[in-house]
C-alpha cells in the first residue's frame, strides 16, 4: 500500500532520513517507533507531502506523491499539536474541514462518543489541551479514509477518552484499514500495534512483529525491548 | 481557493485590530474633512498618512498572521488541497480585509461629506486604488519574509526592517545621492529610482495628480511630463502590479519547497 524507497532528508547539516526504505502492507496497526529526533514525525510528513524529501520515492496505492495533492483525500491524518485558529468556534472548524473535502463524514457520532456537544459553540482558544485534543480526533475520524496516520494520539487525553480512542482504532482496523501511529506510551503499542517500525539513525533498524522484537531482543518486556534497541544507538 | 480565501478573511474581519484599523480610519476621515473643510487639503494629508501607515499596518499584519496560523496552515496541508491555493488564499484574506477596512473607513466619512458631487472624486479613488496597492505590494513582501524566516522575533525584525527601509532609509540615501551628484542631470536617475520603491511611486503619484508638482521644480516637470500623460499614470500602475506579481511568484515558489 505504502511504497518508501531511498528516502533521504536533511535539515540544513542534520540528516533525519538517510537512505530508508519501507513497504507498508495494507490493513493493520503499525507503530512507528524511535528515540525523541529519530525521524519519525518527518517520516510520516514526507508521507503527507509536508516535508519534501531530498531523495527517494514515496508511492500510495501505486501511485507516486511527491508534488501531487489529490491523494491526501484518501488519509486522514492526526498531527501531534492540535493549535487551531483561536477566533473559529469548534463547529465552524469542522464544518470548514468538511467544507475543504467532499467526502461523506460522520461527525455527530465522533462528537457525541467524546463527549463534546456542549463544546460545540465555543471558541477554540478557550479551549483544554485535552479538549482541542479531542477536536482533532473528530476532525481525524471523521472521513472514511484507507489510510489513518496518527502522530502522538494520545497527548493530553483523559483515562476515558483514551479508552474510547482505542475503541476507535480497534474498529476502523477491523474495517481493514491502514493505521499508522507514533507514540511513546509503550503499553499502547503493546495493546494495540500489529507491527512495529523502529527507526534509528534515519534508517528502519526493525520491523517486525511485537513477539519477533522481544525474542530477538531476549526481552520479555516490551519496554525494556525498545530501550535495549534505543541504548544500541548510544553503543 | 476561494474557500481558504473565505476562512481566512473571516478569521482576520473577527479579529479586534481590524476594528481597531477600520475605526482609526474612519476617525481619521471625520475629523480631517470636518474640522478642515477643505477637501484637497484632507487627501493630502491623508496621502502624507496612508503611504506610511498602511505599509506599515500590512507588514505587521501579514507577518502575523502567517505566524500565528502557522498550525492551522499545517492542517491545511494535510488536507487534499494544493499548496500553492493555500497561500494564496491566506495571503488574499489578508490583503482584501485590510484594503476594506481602509476603503471603508475613509469612504464613510468621504461620502457623508459629499465626495460624489465634488471633483475631488478622482483623487480620491486614486488614493484608495493607491493604499490598496500598498497593502496588496506589503503584505505580499511580509509574507516572503515570514515564509523564509523560522523564527517568529526574527521574522517580525526583517519585516519591520523592510518597511523602515522603503519607508525611511530609501528616501534618505536618494536625497544624498541627489545632493551629492547635483552636477550631473538627474532626472531620468529619479525617476527609475522612484520606480524601484512603491513608496515613493505611490506618493509621487498622487502629488502629481493633485497638481501640486510646481513645488517640485525642474525635475517636477520631468516628473508632470512623465507621470501626467496616460503613458505615465499606465506604467506607474504597471509597476505597482509588477511590485505585487512579483512576491506572490517567489510566495508560491517558496512555500512549493518549504518544509512544515
Amino acid at each position: 500500500m505504502i511504497a518508501i524507497k531511498n528516502l533521504h532528508k536533511k535539515f540544513g547539516k542534520l540528516t533525519v532520513l538517510d537512505g530508508l526504505d519501507l513497504e507498508i502492507a495494507k490493513g493493520g496497526i503499525f507503530a512507528v517507533l524511535g528515540p525523541n529526533g529519530s525521524g519519525k514525525t518527518t517520516l510520516l510528513k514526507c508521507l503527507l507531502g509536508m516535508v519534501i524529501p531530498n531523495k527517494g520515492t514515496i508511492s500510495y496505492n501505486n501511485e507516486n506523491v511527491l508534488k501531487k495533492w489529490e491523494y491526501r483525500n484518501n488519509l486522514n491524518y492526526l498531527p501531534q499539536i492540535a493549535n487551531f485558529p483561536a477566533n473559529l468556534s469548534v463547529i465552524e472548524l469542522i464544518k470548514m474541514v468538511k467544507n475543504l473535502r467532499p467526502k461523506e463524514s460522520n461527525e455527530q457520532e465522533l462528537i457525541e462518543l467524546f463527549g463534546l456537544n456542549s463544546f460545540l459553540n465555543k471558541k477554540l482558544g478557550n479551549l483544554s489541551g485535552g479538549t482541542k485534543q479531542k477536536v482533532n480526533l473528530v476532525l481525524t475520524f471523521m472521513f472514511d479514509s484507507d489510510l489513518i496516520i496518527l502522530d502522538e494520539p494520545t497527548t493530553g487525553l483523559d483515562p476515558i477518552a483514551l479508552i474510547h480512542l482505542k475503541e476507535l482504532i480497534e474498529k476502523e482496523k477491523a474495517k481493514g484499514k491502514t493505521i499508522l501511529i507514533t507514540t511513546h506510551i509503550m503499553s499502547f503499542v503493546d495493546e494495540m500495534a500489529d507491527e512495529i517500525v523502529f527507526l534509528l539513525d534515519g534508517k528502519i533498524y526493525f520491523k517486525g512483529s511485537i513477539e519477533a522484537l522481544k525474542t530477538q531482543t531476549n526481552n520479555t518486556n516490551l519496554e525494556h525491548a525498545i530501550a535495549h534497541l534505543i541504548s544500541k544507538q548510544h553503543a | 481557493m476561494l474557500k481558504i480565501l473565505k476562512y481566512s478573511f473571516f478569521d482576520l474581519m473577527r479579529s479586534r485590530w481590524s476594528y481597531v484599523y477600520f475605526m482609526f480610519y474612519l476617525v481619521l476621515g471625520f475629523v480631517l474633512l470636518f474640522l478642515n473643510n477643505d477637501i484637497d487639503k484632507a487627501i493630502i494629508t491623508l496621502m502624507n498618512i496612508i503611504i506610511v501607515l498602511t505599509p506599515l499596518i500590512a507588514t505587521i499584519f501579514g507577518v502575523m498572521y502567517y505566524y500565528n496560523s502557522r498550525e492551522f496552515t499545517e492542517l491545511l496541508l494535510a488536507q487534499p488541497i494544493k499548496r500553492s491555493t493555500i497561500f494564496m488564499g491566506q495571503y488574499l484574506g489578508i490583503a482584501i480585509s485590510l484594503t476594506l477596512s481602509l476603503a471603508l473607513g475613509l469612504g464613510i466619512p468621504f461620502l457623508l461629506y459629499g465626495l460624489s458631487v465634488s471633483t475631488a472624486i478622482f483623487n480620491f479613488s486614486l488614493l484608495l486604488l493607491v493604499g490598496a496597492f500598498l497593502n496588496f505590494i506589503f503584505v505580499a513582501l511580509a509574507y516572503n519574509i515570514a515564509l523564509s524566516t523560522e523564527n517568529k522575533i526574527k521574522g517580525f525584525g526583517y519585516a519591520i526592517l523592510m518597511w523602515l527601509f522603503l519607508a525611511v532609509i530609501y528616501d534618505g540615501a536618494f536625497l544624498i545621492s541627489l545632493v551629492y551628484f547635483n552636477d550631473y542631470p538627474l532626472d531620468n536617475f529619479s525617476l527609475i529610482a522612484t520606480m524601484f520603491n512603491p513608496i515613493d511611486l505611490s506618493r509621487i503619484l498622487i502629488l502629481l495628480k493633485l497638481d501640486i508638482s510646481a513645488l517640485l521644480g525642474y525635475t517636477g516637470a520631468v516628473f508632470q511630463q512623465f507621470f501626467g500623460t496616460n503613458i505615465g499614470m499606465i506604467s506607474s500602475i504597471g509597476v505597482l502590479s509588477l511590485w505585487v506579481i512579483l512576491p506572490v511568484f517567489i510566495i508560491i515558489r517558496k512555500s512549493n519547497k518549504k518544509d512544515f
